[in-house]
C-alpha cells in the first residue's frame, strides 16, 4: 500500500515537473532530476519543454496563416483560405465590438493570442502520457506538453500585455493624464484639499487594481488548464487499477476530454477579450 | 512549477510572434477581406442599378408600345379617310367620265342620226326620180328634174 502510495505521488509528481535546465548549486549546468534539484536552480533556470512546444506551437500557428496570407486572394476562397479567413473575422468582430479606439496593432495581438493560446491549450487533450513516455524513449526525464499549465507561459504573456497597457496609457493620456487616473479615483471631490486626502488612498486603490490586472489574466488561464491537466492525471492514474477501474476511466477521459474542449476554448477566447478590454481601457479616457 | 527565465523567454517569444502576426499575417487577411466586402457590396449595388434600368427598359418598352398603337390607330383612321376620299373622287370621275361619254355617244348618235339622214335623204331623191321617171317615162328631163328635186331634198 505504502509503495503504490509512493508510485502514485511520484507519478502525479512526474507530470507535474518541467524539464528544467539551469545551473545546479554544486555548479555544473544540466537538467533538474526532481522537483528539489529545480527549486534549487532558483531564477536562472529554463523549462525546455514549455518554451519548446510554446515557440513550436506559435511557429506552427504563424506557418499556417502566413501560408494563407502569401496566397491570400479577394476572389473565391479556397478551404484553407475559408477558414483562416473565418478566424480572421471572428477575431476583428471582436476587436470591432470591444475596442473602441483606433489601433493596428490591436487585431493581430488579439489573434496571436486566441490562436497560440488555443493551441498551447489544445495540448491537454493529448493523453498525459503519450509524449512524455516518448520523450523518456529517448532519454528526456520530465515533460510536459501543455505550456499554459506553466505560470511562467500565462506570466510571460499577461506581462507583455501588462506592459503595452502601461505604454498606451502614458501614451494617450500622457504622464499627467495617467497620473490623474490611478490618484482622482475612485473617490473624487471638487474640493482641493480633499482632493489631497484622497490621493493616498486612490493610488493605493488603483496601484493594486493595475497590477491585478496582469495576475488574474494570467493565473485564471493557468488555474483552469492546470486543473484540467491535472484531473487528466488523476483519471489516468484509474488504468492501473484494474480493468473495471480502467474502463470507468476511460469513459471519464473521454467525457472529460469532451468537457475540457469547451474550456480550452473559453480560456483561450477570455484571455483575448480582456487583453482587448485592458488595452480599450488604457486608451480610453475617463 | 518555479517562476524562473521561462518567463523572459515567454515575453520574448510572445513579442515577437505578434511582431510577425502584425507585420505579415494580418494586413494581408484583412485586405483580402475588405476587398471581397466591397467587391460583393458593388456586385449588389450594380444588380440593383441592372434591376432599375431593366424596370425603366420594360416601362419604356411600354410607352413606345402604346405610341406605336396610338400611332397605328392614326395611320388606319386616315387611310380610311383617305380611301373615302379616294373613292368620293373616283364616283365623281367616273361620274364625269361617264357623263361626258354619255354626251360623246350622244354626239355620235347625232352624227349618225344626221348622216344616215343625209344618206337617206340622198337616197330618197334618187328613188324619187327612179319613181318619177318609171311613172313619167321619158318624159321627164333627168338634168331638169334632177335639179328642182335636189331642191326638194334641201327643204327636207
Amino acid at each position: 500500500m505504502a509503495a503504490e502510495n509512493l508510485t502514485t505521488t511520484s507519478y502525479i509528481k512526474h507530470h507535474l515537473q518541467n524539464l528544467t535546465f539551469g545551473k545546479h548549486p554544486d555548479g555544473g549546468w544540466g537538467i533538474a532530476h526532481g522537483a528539489e534539484e529545480a527549486r534549487e536552480m532558483g531564477f536562472w533556470a529554463i523549462h525546455l519543454d514549455t518554451m519548446f512546444w510554446s515557440v513550436a506551437l506559435g511557429a506552427l500557428f504563424l506557418w499556417v496563416f502566413h501560408k494563407v496570407a502569401k496566397r491570400v486572394t479577394s476572389d473565391v476562397p479556397d478551404g484553407a483560405q475559408n477558414f483562416i479567413e473565418s478566424v480572421v473575422e471572428f477575431i476583428d468582430n471582436n476587436v470591432r465590438g470591444s475596442f473602441a479606439g483606433k489601433n493596428d496593432l490591436i487585431a493581430p495581438l488579439a489573434l496571436t493570442l486566441f490562436v497560440w493560446v488555443l493551441l498551447m491549450n489544445t495540448m491537454d487533450l493529448v493523453p498525459v502520457d503519450w509524449i512524455p513516455m516518448i520523450a523518456s524513449g529517448i532519454g528526456i526525464p520530465y515533460m510536459k506538453v501543455v505550456p499554459t499549465t506553466d505560470p511562467n507561459a500565462t506570466f510571460g504573456m499577461s506581462i507583455g500585455v501588462f506592459f503595452l497597457t502601461l505604454y498606451y496609457s502614458l501614451k494617450v493620456k500622457g504622464p499627467i493624464g495617467f497620473a490623474a487616473e490611478l490618484s482622482m479615483q475612485p473617490f473624487e471631490s471638487k474640493n482641493i484639499f480633499l482632493k489631497l486626502l484622497f490621493l493616498i488612498p486612490n493610488l493605493f486603490l488603483e496601484i493594486i487594481s493595475l497590477i491585478s490586472k496582469p495576475i488574474s489574466l494570467s493565473l485564471r488561464l493557468f488555474g483552469n488548464l492546470f486543473a484540467g491537466e491535472m484531473i487528466f492525471i488523476l483519471i489516468a492514474l484509474l488504468f492501473n487499477g484494474g480493468w473495471v477501474l480502467a474502463l470507468m476511466g476511460g469513459a471519464l477521459q473521454l467525457g472529460w476530454a469532451i468537457f475540457h474542449i469547451l474550456i480550452i476554448l473559453l480560456q483561450a477566447f477570455i484571455f483575448m477579450v480582456l487583453t482587448i478590454v485592458y488595452l480599450d481601457m488604457a486608451h480610453s479616457e475617463h | 512549477m518555479n517562476i524562473n527565465l521561462t518567463l523572459f523567454g515567454q515575453t520574448i517569444a510572445f513579442i515577437v510572434f505578434v511582431w510577425f502576426c502584425l507585420k505579415y499575417i494580418w494586413p494581408p487577411l484583412i485586405n483580402a477581406l475588405n476587398e471581397r466586402k466591397k467587391t460583393i457590396a458593388d456586385g449588389l449595388a450594380a444588380a440593383v442599378h441592372g434591376q432599375q434600368a431593366q424596370e425603366r427598359g420594360e416601362q419604356r418598352a411600354v410607352e413606345i408600345i402604346r405610341d406605336a398603337k396610338t400611332q397605328a390607330q392614326e395611320i388606319l383612321a386616315s387611310a380610311e379617310k383617305r380611301r373615302n376620299e379616294i373613292v368620293e373622287e373616283a364616283k365623281l370621275e367616273a361620274k364625269d367620265e361617264g357623263e361626258r361619254l354619255v354626251g360623246a355617244a350622244h354626239a355620235e348618235i347625232e352624227q349618225e342620226t344626221h348622216r344616215a339622214r343625209e344618206q337617206l335623204r340622198g337616197q330618197l331623191a334618187s328613188l324619187v326620180v327612179a319613181g318619177a321617171s318609171q311613172i313619167l317615162d321619158k318624159e321627164v328631163d333627168a338634168a331638169t328634174h334632177g335639179q328642182m328635186l335636189d331642191g326638194l331634198v334641201g327643204q327636207l
